[in-house]
Parts: C-alpha cells; sequence; structure tokens
C-alpha cells in the first residue's frame, strides 16, 4: 500500500487543525469568565448602595487593588519579584497631581497621562532587569524605588518636597460629574477605572502572550527553546505594569487631592507584595481580594493599636509564608468555576 | 580631605562588621534576609540599655550585644528560618519583611520612637591631631576594632575545620552532608555568628549611624548594595565593597548633600547592570 504524497498534507494539516481546535478550547477554558468575578463585580457595585458612609475606604481598596493587579502580572505572570513597585505608583501620582496643577485639571486626560509617563518609565527601567538573578532584580527594582523616593525629595521645586504637593483641584470627570464632599463619585471613578483595566489586564494575561509569560516564569531556558523571546516579552509585562501602577497612583491623588512622598515609600511597595500574598499570585483576583482584606485588616487595627498595627500587619506576613501561601490561597480552586457545564462541551 | 576619607573607611568599616553576617546568609545559604537590620538594631538597643539603665561600662557591652544578638539569632534560625532555606525567593521575602515590620513596631513599644543616645567613655570622645589630620578616637577604635574582625573572619575561614566545614556545606549541601558534616548545625551557628556579629556591629554604630526604631529600614539597602556588589564567595570583596561605599557615602554627604543618596543607588545599579554576581565575584552565581 503506498501512501501518496497529498494524503500526508491532509493527515498533518489535519492532525494540526485538531491541534489548533485543543489549543483554542484551553484558551477558551482559561479565559472564561469565573462566577466569582461577577460576584466580585457585583459586590463592588451593591457596596456603592448599601455602604454610603465607607466610601473612602472603598476607594482606597479599588485603588490597592488596580495597584496590586498590575504587580500580579509581573509577579504572578513574569514571576519578578520587585520590591521597587511603587516608584510607577508614585510617579504616576506625581504627574496626575502636576498636571491638575499646572496644565489640564480634567482628571481623565490625567489618569491617561499618568498611565503613559509610568509606562514610559517602565520601559526604560524594564532593561535593568533582564540581567541576573532574582536577588539582582530585587536590588534593581529596590534602588530604583528608593531613588525616585530620593528625586521626589530632592525636587522640592517641583514636587513640594517633604510637604507634599498639594492645592490642585479637579474639574469634574468629562466636565459631567462632579467630586463631592462624601467620595461617591470618586469610588465609582476608581471602581470603573479598576474594571476596565482589570479587564484589560486580563485579556493580557489570558491570551497566548500571559501563557508564554508564565512558561517564562517556570523555565526561562526552556521558553527560550520553543521560541518565546523572553527578553521582549518580559520588557512588554513590566512596561503594561508600570502604565497601570502609574495609574492606580494617579487614582489616589486625584481622589484625595493631595501627593505625599510616601507614595514612593518603600513600605507601599512591600504592601503591594503582601496584598498579593494574602490573595493569591497569577489569577489577577488574588489582587482584589488581598485588597479587600488588606485594607480591612489595615484599617481595623490601625483602629485598635494605632501606633504598632505595623507589628502585627508582620506578624501576619509572618505566618503566611510559615503556613505556606498556596494552603491559604488554595480556596479559591473550590470556587465555583462555570455558570453551567454546558459551555465544555461546545 | 584625609578626615572624610578617615570617617568613610571608619564608616566602611561599621558597614562590613553589619553585614558581613548577611553575606553568609544570602549569599551562602541563598536565603534573601531583608531582617538583618533588625539584629544590628537589636544590638543596639541592648547596648543602650545597658550602659544608660544599668551603667555598665561600654567595654563589656560590646561583647554582650554580640553574645545576646547571637542568641536571638539561633532561637530565630531553629524556630523560624531554617524552615524557608529551600521557600521561594518571594516567601523569603515577605517573612523578612514581617520580620523587619515586627522588629520596627517592637522596638518602638519598648523604647520609643527618640533617636537614642549612648555616652562614650571619655577616653573614646573628642578627636586628635595626628599630622594635621583630625582623626576622631572613636572612628579609630571602630576601624581597629573591625580590622581585626575582618583580619579573623578571613583566618576563620580559610583556617579553620568550622570554616572549610562551612564552604563544604555551601559549595553542596548534599555531599557534604554525605561525608556527615552537621549542616543544619553549620548553617545554624554560621547565621548566630553572622547575627551576633550584625549586633555587634549595631552597638558600636549606634553613635555613628544613629538608633531609631527605623534602622533596619533605613540600612537594608546599604547591607544589600555591600552583598550584592562585593559578590558572596569571599570576604575580600564585601568588604573591600564597604569601604568604597562607606567611603562614597561620607564623601557624597560631604560635598554633594543634595545628590548624596542619589549616587549611591544610581551606582548600584550600574554596578549590578555590569556585574550581576558581583564586583569581585569569581565564575557564575548561584
Amino acid at each position: 500500500m503506498s501512501v501518496l504524497p497529498q494524503d500526508i498534507d491532509m493527515m498533518a494539516s489535519h492532525s494540526t487543525a485538531a491541534a489548533h481546535s485543543r489549543a483554542d478550547k484551553l484558551m477558551k477554558r482559561r479565559s472564561r469568565i469565573r462566577f466569582y468575578e461577577v460576584v466580585i463585580w457585583l459586590a463592588a457595585i451593591a457596596a456603592y448602595f448599601l455602604l454610603p458612609s465607607k466610601m473612602l475606604i472603598l476607594t482606597e481598596i479599588a485603588i490597592l487593588a488596580l495597584f496590586a493587579v498590575s504587580l500580579d502580572l509581573v509577579l504572578g505572570f513574569a514571576g519578578i519579584v520587585s520590591l521597587g513597585h511603587a516608584a510607577f505608583f508614585g510617579l504616576g501620582a506625581y504627574i496626575a497631581g502636576l498636571v491638575a496643577l499646572h496644565y489640564v485639571a480634567e482628571p481623565v486626560t490625567g489618569l491617561v497621562l499618568a498611565g503613559l509617563a509610568a509606562g514610559i518609565f517602565g520601559f526604560l527601567t524594564s532593561f535593568l532587569i533582564l540581567r541576573g538573578s532574582d536577588l539582582t532584580r530585587l536590588m534593581t527594582t529596590l534602588g530604583i524605588g528608593l531613588m525616585m523616593a530620593e528625586l521626589a525629595n530632592q525636587m522640592a521645586w517641583l514636587t513640594g518636597g517633604a510637604d507634599g504637593l498639594s492645592g490642585f483641584s479637579l474639574n469634574p470627570i468629562f466636565g459631567l460629574f462632579e467630586f463631592d464632599l462624601f467620595g461617591k463619585t470618586g469610588y465609582v471613578y476608581c471602581l470603573v477605572v479598576l474594571f476596565i483595566g482589570t479587564m484589560i489586564m486580563r485579556r493580557i494575561a489570558f491570551s497566548p502572550f500571559g501563557l508564554s509569560l508564565k512558561a517564562i516564569k517556570s523555565n526561562p531556558m526552556r521558553a527560550g527553546m520553543i521560541a518565546v523571546p523572553a527578553r521582549k516579552r518580559i520588557v512588554t509585562i513590566y512596561t503594561i505594569a508600570a502604565a497601570f501602577a502609574g495609574i492606580a497612583g494617579a487614582l489616589l491623588a486625584q481622589t484625595t487631592s493631595f501627593v505625599s512622598p510616601d507614595v514612593l515609600a518603600f513600605h507601599r511597595s512591600a504592601d503591594v507584595l503582601m496584598v498579593l500574598t494574602i490573595g493569591g499570585t497569577g489569577y489577577l483576583y488574588g489582587g482584589v481580594f488581598g485588597a479587600v482584606l488588606f485594607t480591612l485588616v489595615k484599617d481595623w487595627l490601625s483602629v485598635v493599636t494605632p501606633q504598632y498595627w505595623m507589628f502585627w500587619i508582620g506578624l501576619i506576613l509572618v505566618v503566611l509564608v510559615l503556613i505556606g501561601r498556596e494552603r491559604l490561597t488554595g480556596w479559591i480552586g473550590y470556587l465555583p468555576e462555570r455558570f453551567s457545564k454546558k459551555e465544555d462541551r461546545r | 580631605m584625609l578626615t572624610i576619607l578617615f570617617d568613610g573607611v571608619a564608616y566602611g568599616m561599621l558597614l562590613f562588621i553589619l553585614a558581613c553576617g548577611l553575606t553568609v546568609t544570602l549569599g551562602l545559604m541563598n536565603f534573601i534576609n531583608l531582617a538583618h537590620g533588625a539584629f544590628a538594631m537589636t544590638g543596639g538597643y541592648v547596648t543602650v540599655v545597658m550602659m544608660n539603665r544599668y551603667g555598665i561600662s561600654f567595654y563589656w557591652c560590646l561583647p554582650a550585644a554580640f553574645l545576646i544578638t547571637a542568641i536571638l539569632g539561633l532561637i530565630l534560625e531553629r524556630t523560624l528560618y531554617q524552615w524557608l532555606y529551600r521557600a521561594d525567593h518571594l516567601d523569603q521575602v515577605l517573612f523578612s519583611i514581617g520580620i523587619v515590620f515586627m522588629a520596627v513596631a517592637g522596638a518602638d513599644y519598648f523604647m520609643g520612637g527618640q533617636q537614642q543616645l549612648i555616652n562614650l567613655p571619655p577616653e573614646l570622645s573628642g578627636r586628635m591631631d595626628v599630622f594635621g589630620v583630625g582623626i576622631g578616637r572613636y572612628r579609630l577604635f571602630t576601624i581597629v576594632i573591625c580590622a581585626v574582625l575582618a583580619l579573623a573572619l578571613q583566618l576563620i575561614l580559610s583556617k579553620t575545620r568550622f570554616g572549610s566545614r562551612l564552604r563544604a556545606a555551601v559549595d553542596d549541601r548534599r555531599v557534604a552532608m554525605g561525608l556527615g558534616i552537621n549542616v543544619p548545625v553549620v548553617f545554624a551557628l554560621t547565621f548566630a555568628f553572622g547575627s551576633g556579629l550584625a549586633g555587634l556591629g549595631g552597638a558600636m554604630g549606634a553613635e555613628i549611624l544613629g538608633l531609631e526604631p527605623n534602622f533596619p529600614l533605613k540600612f537594608m539597602i546599604y547591607f544589600l548594595i555591600v552583598v550584592s556588589v562585593g559578590g558572596t564567595s569571599t570576604v575580600s570583596g564585601p568588604f573591600l565593597a564597604a569601604m568604597l561605599l562607606g567611603v562614597a557615602d561620607v564623601a557624597g554627604k560631604y560635598y554633594v548633600p543634595a545628590i548624596g543618596p542619589f549616587v549611591i543607588y544610581a551606582l548600584m545599579i550600574i554596578m549590578l547592570i555590569l556585574r550581576p554576581n558581583g564586583l569581585f565575584s569569581r565564575g557564575a552565581g548561584r
């Protein structure tokens, strides 16, 4: 029996087609909208109506969540431990503040500009984290963060130095929605930005691009062997994450109408790492869950022990690590994944 | 000019003593320990409490600071650290940041947030003139002590049985265990010794570096610079790095006070990009 060349062609194309459809299915399953996602967003909307007196803390949660989700792109997907993510957050905050102070008082413009600036800065610094081990990256990111903090402190003519940047007020968003005294507009604004940001990052993270990042994280050498351009991917994702961190910073500056050097402080980078630790890394919503828990615990602690809450935060961190992060965040896996079984059969 | 150089050397010596324990934990055991400064702070506070509350002589405080911190280090290593040697770097970072936070808040709770002062014995305070160069007596004392310690460290590591055991355990843990070296004990002792040195450095540095609850956070970056720039395979690498950093920092603060720290961080980043495994490293890092 002879096999004609065109038969082989056909078989090959058939099997690649099958592989393609399998891959398609896999990607679809990974990117399917989970049940808990819907619950989170509904809860966030419900909070607006149910907790009118808690707008400020809700805003804080939304900002921290966006910041943490952006870090998750770097940490959970690309596997880069960064101790200086606050550099981008702070840069975004300062840019937003300066834009509002000197140029345009329209918030969305400031937001976009802050995101752009932080993204450019992220792009430039991403080349510094390509080399070396975990420790080198840690040191480099930490160094960049400290440098930014130092700069903000020294360039008092621009940033107001240790006193911070204040005295700017913002126009209504798009000229329509005015910021009110109770922070209701602020919360909705942050929530909308968080939602859009998370959706964009979700699209990125659950695309083949996101998968290739996970491959780089697990084994850079093998990822290179199957032709994943690791360096390029890391530069890209770092830039994106930096831009979103900048946007989160801009949100903070705009909702509080104040920027202090504290936005660049080391503890902010540590906090956001902790948020991700609580919520779990590598699936984006860890940032949201973590932000909710972290802010509530911190708020509660700073009421109970105003001066020493840091101790308890530290204790929680140590215990978290000793128990094992995986064990703690394992519950995410038990959340109902799908709305109905039907989707699987498609 | 020479005075600045002298102060810088004293500062660098202190940094070396403070950081060389970290060289071992971070470089040799491959454990990212950001909490090293907490041990140094403990040593400083031990000295402050002993001198100011109980009036014990400064010279007795130094060994006490070493011992108490070493014991603390041993306890922590046995109870907490040893479980994390094989953990993710992220876990180690989080864990040690947690320890730092606890130490900062704890120091604040027990000692208060203000800067702590110690009264040096009269023969150590003041300056003397040697060939027209103003030399602080205490800084001279620091340099001598630290130089002796550095030399002793080098000898211990290279000449004694314990030193060779440690190097063996670090080079290949499994083979070392196979040869009958009790690696956990070696590591624990090394960790305790490193912590003790940090405590001693903290005690001696209370005068020069200042002592307050934020000490671990403030100097964390300096320790890390010493270790990562100096590389981790030798004693002399971190020693030279500490000297460089000390002189550069003191000179930077003196000549260009506005951008001093900025220069240090920038230099560190450039150094890390050019030589990711340290300035004086041999071969590839781990």
